[in-house]
């Protein structure tokens, strides 16, 4: 039994990780076409319009442009997985090094809003399914539906009306730097990280819901309650630990969404983050950057995805075990 | 009761907002690229809303503004069901190694976040109206697909498919005779969310600058050029936005109605 439950996991784990995998290494095939597709290459480049063609087909040899494309891709490949994305078209740096503090801005950012809306939209989803139908569930449903239909760029602004141009409490340009105090970050991040707040809140809410709504409805729950257990008693202690898998994958792939979420939010704020990076770099087609980016963006995506359901079936012991008669 | 107000208000605001789209030609006071009034002349006789930065008619941007933003939802969201349905069809019915490699591409697109996929898409080939439109609408289908294809293959099973197969009939009869008509409810539902999505994600794009370009704008346009006024105190970037979450609200509102309608009637 224990070595059929303990293989079961093994595939799960090894099929979902090798899953991911191919996605990563497709948006890596994708963001790689892009520099083969665009008209004229790096040789034509170089040497300007004036080249002799001979001058040109042997620099393209020189530089590996007339191997078959799929030899290029690993070679391009083995580069991007050293780190090395290429030098960026408009000021020559290499695009890692320009993205590295970005990437680091943007996570401080995304993480952030985790810390914040994580226990709170949890606990308002749980708050809605203990008062399910009476006006809190009601009303907590209407406002976070109200914010889904907002796109995250206006919440930005209307935050930035309220408490920059009105109240002048915080700035409406969140500009940091490394030399910035603590304070000075606290200050900055303020209405960025409350508006990522906002646009992810809706979604934990309704799946924290949901989850322990499902839960409430088996046989054990309605055991419980004949019994005359409380309704709060029954929620935290048997329906809770049961909804406890879908809440650990929403809290996963809620910072999968923050860390995408940030690409509009950095422009709202003139936050110096990856997302703007990489906004910037796709205006100016400055392609390498926009492929460092692209790519790192997506690994992180595809990764906590793929940490939301892993997680989600070691925290569910249910699901460990192979299905009866499947 | 309640819901039916809620339904009856969002199909009101949804068609005066496509009529508004549609009219904007002639409801628009003035031309919306024509600078006719002094630079963030406020609301008041220099037009309802004001004008921007350039002295444009703020009111007559917004609608042409809301004309471009439906016209470029409303093609990518066709567009997608269109692609994602009938690819989701043609899986039911074939099977075999067409099912899985077109599951697995569409598994592939939804691993990877949309917003950053069509970053890099668009900076590849270019921003123009027609690589906006396709870019989303590829994008999107994965979810139509999803909805569709388990359908697809409930409904291939059944015996009147069965019967058209045997009858020998082909596949294009197949699909739009006696399948496809059976997933219209579904359907119509994922079609009223992917108009709301698909109205962000553009509304997105277009505030980040790789959406429409100038002088045109469609609503996230708009809030990009309009973003300075509003430190000067000014609520017009607001408007478009505004306009974008009404045009979600009231969309969402049906599609939910649409959802409870269907899952309410009972199977005969």
């Amino acid at each position: 039994m224990t070595l059929m439950q303990g293989s079961a996991v093994r595939s799960f784990v090894v099929a979902r990780i090798a899953s991911g995998l191919v996605s990563i290494l497709f948006i890596s095939f994708l963001v790689f076409l892009g520099t083969a597709l665009l008209p004229g290459d790096a040789a034509t480049a170089m040497l300007g319009q004036e080249a002799t063609p001979e001058l040109v087909e042997s620099l393209r040899q020189a530089l590996g442009l007339d191997q078959p494309l799929l030899i290029r891709y690993l070679d391009w490949l083995w580069d991007a997985l050293h780190g090395d994305f290429g030098v960026s078209l408009s000021n020559g740096q290499p695009a890692m090094a320009m993205l590295l503090p970005r990437l680091e801005n943007s996570l401080i950012l995304a993480f952030s809003a985790a810390v914040i809306v994580l226990p709170l939209a949890i606990s308002i989803g749980l708050f809605a399914a203990i008062k399910k139908g009476r006006p809190f569930d009601t009303m907590s449903g209407l406002v976070s539906a109200l914010f889904l239909s907002m796109p995250s760029f206006m919440i930005g602004y209307v935050l930035i009306y309220v408490f920059a141009v009105e109240f002048r409490l915080f700035p409406a340009v969140s500009s940091v730097r490394a030399s910035t105090s603590l304070t000075g970050w606290v200050w900055a991040l303020t209405l960025p990280v409350l508006t990522l707040v906002l646009v992810a809140q809706s979604h934990v809410l309704k799946v924290t819901r949901a989850a322990v709504l499902g839960v409430m409805g088996s046989d054990y729950i309605l055991m419980a309650e004949t019994k005359g257990i409380p309704r709060i008693r029954i929620i935290l202690l048997h329906a809770l630990p049961n909804a406890l898998s879908s809440i650990v994958s929403i809290c996963m792939i809620t910072m999968a969404h923050l860390i995408v979420d940030v690409v509009v939010i950095e422009a709202v704020f003139s936050y110096p983050g990856m997302g703007k990076l990489m906004v910037d770099a796709v205006a100016y087609r400055d392609i390498p950057v926009v492929q460092a980016c692209g790519v790192l963006f997506s690994a992180i995506f595809v990764v906590l995805n793929m940490l939301a359901d892993l997680l989600g079936v070691l925290v569910n012991p249910r699901q460990r075990l192979p299905r009866r008669g499947a | 009761m309640l819901s039916r107000i809620a339904v009856i208000g969002s199909l009101c605001l949804l068609s005066a907002m496509v009529l508004a789209a549609l009219l904007a030609p002639v409801l628009a006071p003035v031309p919306p690229n024509e600078m006719v009034y002094p630079a963030y002349a406020a609301p008041g006789p220099g037009g309802v809303l004001g004008a921007d930065g350039l002295g444009r008619d703020m009111l007559s941007r917004v609608l042409h503004g809301m004309r471009y933003t439906l016209i470029i939802t409303f093609a990518a969201t066709t567009l997608a069901g269109a692609i994602g349905v009938s690819l989701a069809i043609a899986s039911g019915l074939l099977k075999g190694w067409f099912d899985i490699l077109v599951g697995r591409a569409f598994d592939i697109l939804m691993s990877i976040p949309h917003i950053i996929l069509a970053l890099i898409v668009l900076a590849i080939l270019g921003v123009s109206m027609t690589t906006l439109v396709f870019t989303m609408a590829v994008l999107q289908s994965s979810t139509y697909y999803r909805v569709t294809r388990p359908i697809a293959g409930d409904l291939s099973a059944m015996d009147y498919v069965e019967v058209a197969r045997l009858r020998g009939e082909r596949l294009g009869w197949n699909l739009f005779r006696e399948i496809f008509p059976n997933m219209v409810p579904s359907l119509l539902a994922q079609y009223g969310l992917g108009l709301s999505s698909a109205t962000l994600f553009i509304s997105s794009l277009s505030f980040l600058g790789i959406g429409i370009q100038p002088p045109a704008a469609d609503l996230g346009g708009l809030v990009r050029e309009n973003a300075l006024a509003l430190s000067a105190g000014r609520f017009t970037p607001l408007v478009p936005a505004a306009c974008i979450a009404l045009f979600c609200l009231s969309v969402n509102g049906i599609a939910d109605w649409l959802v409870s309608h269907f899952s309410e009637r009972p199977e005969s």
